[in-house]
């Protein structure tokens, strides 16, 4: 199954990944390849098997709702690149 | 309905509006959906209550806070849904800065609840809103937007909010007029209070509503080109930018222009709803089920204890209120309405206790009369809430009792209750302090009853020149005179038979 150009764009900006165009069909092709190598599993007759959303066979593992210290302020601002009164700061989002 | 202003070219239609709520309520957990930082953050300092899971740490592993599911189903129950046997997350991917991980833990095809639905009443008449579903979900960052003082505009992110336990109830597009929003979402909001699974405060953003709203003429079954409404941070918000976005589509209609689906923002200050810039591409959530977290099977049993566990619903205890209590309907609906006042109520009434004197029905219509009038009076003047207010159901209670035993007149109280309200003193207390007990000693009475007539000629030969009016004069005068602490229906008689004696 080989993938469009406009996909592939589309798939980058979703990604937030930037591409030449070079890069475009570069991953056009390699991309497609993985489709490809995914669709021979098309071919194996599910109908009588329940869509599997997890492959541990773990259900309704939950923690009681019990609080427990959060980490200290400074190590939570310890990896921001800018800091603004306690607050990271981040480009304008809106406007 | 609305009536559309009929222009030259276009006859005039009668439009209907077809709406739709989203309401999302955060949850009252002590600690958030999917790690053990506490929920408890509102007044909080900025990135306090965040850990590595709600931060979005590379390598960390979610776990779901069991309450928070319960929660859910409760509402579920509450709102009359199906309960989900089998049910999972997935995670909605979508670049924002207040998503700390990229994508959001939410539910896609197997919400916790679906098909449920709530009634309101429009004039007078039960109505029934269908809900699509109940699901479950994690906060966001807030973003504070900033200008700083070089002219550089920046946004400031807080994690604190962050993974808070967030329910989403999703409803269908059976809401006709703004009004019926409205009325939807106190239903809504009562409750989820009288669960106690949220404040339901929209001021302070526990309880948020977004809107969808087409129009189409009426009688037609259509659902026409919708647009999403949101910013509404309050019922009169969302009241007020539904009736504009109603009005501003049917004007669109008339004057030949199509309705885009799009978002509009409501902005309060102007009243208008404007376009958000749209975004430049269509969503594209790519939903898939979060792999770090494994799916739930809702044992039945547990469905079960939660449903024996439901507390009487609004719709019940109104109905009771009104058989009970003997109130009339559309003042059991404003007690009903706020739990914290419908329980003042119940509480403040259960004290007048087996008082011989006092007929039951009689005492529950007398707090209900004072709790609407004088009380709600004082507190929204402060903006206040029930249980802030220093009045306690004993203190009215006390209060009514030195009604029933004549201590007080009913012109008397207000006076009281409005010191008691100030300083939260007992009524007992502020009577003994003021010497406001009743004048109900007749020779006293009789004297500023001799002494209005002696002031007031006038009056005097009006009522006996047949003009009754003159008496309710003269009864002023009395209580003037008395500041207000002689018996009135003392008054009355003593001066009718002083008034009678000079004919």
């Amino acid at each position: 199954m080989a993938l469009s150009k406009e996909e592939v764009q589309h798939i980058a900006l979703l990604a937030r990944v930037g591409m030449t165009e070079d890069d475009l069909e570069l991953f056009r092709e390699q991309l497609s390849n993985i489709l490809e190598q995914f669709q021979v599993l098309d071919g194996v007759d599910t109908s009588d098997v329940p869509p599997t959303s997890h492959t541990v066979d773990l259900t309704s593992v939950f923690r009681e709702d019990k609080a427990a210290p959060s980490l200290s302020k400074e190590d939570v601002l310890a990896n921001a690149p800018r800091e603004d009164e306690g607050f990271f700061r981040v480009k304008p989002v809106l406007g | 309905m609305v009536t559309s202003q009929s222009t030259e070219s276009r006859p005039s239609l009668d439009y209907e509006a077809v709406i739709g709520l989203e309401v999302h309520a955060q949850l009252e957990t002590e600690s958030k959906m999917f790690c053990s930082c506490s929920s408890g953050y509102v007044n909080s300092p900025p990135n306090t209550h965040v850990c590595p899971v709600c931060l979005g740490m590379p390598g960390v592993l979610p776990v779901i806070n069991r309450k928070a599911i319960e929660y859910t189903i409760m509402t579920g129950l509450a709102l009359n849904c199906t309960i989900a046997e089998q049910t999972k997350f997935d995670r909605k991917n979508y670049p924002y800065p207040d998503l700390m991980k990229g994508y959001q833990i939410s539910q896609f095809d197997q919400p916790l609840c679906s098909q449920g639905w709530l009634t309101i009443q429009v004039d007078g008449v039960d109505r029934k809103i269908r809900l699509n579903r109940v699901h479950l979900e994690e906060d966001t960052a807030r973003l504070v937007h900033k200008d700083g003082p070089d002219g550089e505009r920046y946004s400031q992110v807080d994690v604190n909010r962050s993974g808070t336990a967030l329910m989403e109830v999703v409803g269908e597009p059976d809401l006709r007029s703004a009004e019926e929003a409205r009325l939807y979402l106190v239903k809504l909001r009562t409750i989820l209070q009288y669960l106690g699974v949220s404040t339901g405060n929209m001021e302070e953003g526990s309880f948020r509503c977004d809107a969808n709203i087409s129009i189409r003429p009426v009688g037609s079954q259509d659902l026409n080109t919708k647009v999403e409404v949101k910013n509404m941070n309050s019922f009169r918000a969302v009241y007020r930018a539904l009736n504009y976005e109603l009005e501003r589509q049917i004007r669109a209609l008339n004057e030949g222009e199509r309705i885009v689906q799009e978002t509009r923002g409501w902005v309060e200050a102007k009243g208008i709803t404007v376009s958000q810039r749209s975004k430049e591409y269509a969503n594209d959530y790519r939903f898939f089920p979060e792999p770090d977290l494994p799916p739930m099977v809702i044992d039945r049993a547990w469905v079960k204890e939660i449903r024996d566990r439901l507390p009487e619903l609004p719709d019940a205890r109104l109905a009771r209120f009104i058989s009970q209590y003997g109130l009339a309907p559309n003042d059991a609906v404003v007690l009903v309405n706020s739990k914290p006042m419908a329980d003042f109520f119940e509480e403040c009434v259960a004290l007048t206790g087996d008082s011989p004197k006092v007929e039951p029905g009689q005492r529950a219509r007398a707090v209900g009369t004072w709790m609407l009038g004088d009380f709600s009076k004082l507190l929204n003047a402060q903006g206040m809430e029930i249980r802030e207010s220093k009045v306690s159901a004993e203190a009215l209670s006390e209060m009514l009792g030195l009604i029933d035993n004549k201590t007080l007149s009913g012109k008397m109280a207000k006076g009281v209750f409005e010191e008691m309200f100030d300083t939260g003193k007992s009524p007992g207390r502020i009577v003994k302090e003021k010497g406001l007990l009743q004048m109900t000693d007749s020779t006293e009475i009789s004297g500023a009853v001799a002494q209005a007539l002696e002031s007031n000629p006038d009056a005097v030969s009006d009522f006996l020149s047949g003009k009754e009016q003159a008496l309710t004069f003269l009864v002023g005068q009395v209580m003037k005179a008395t500041r207000g602490r002689a018996n009135p229906a003392m008054v009355n008689s003593l001066l009718r038979k002083q008034l009678e004696s000079r004919k």
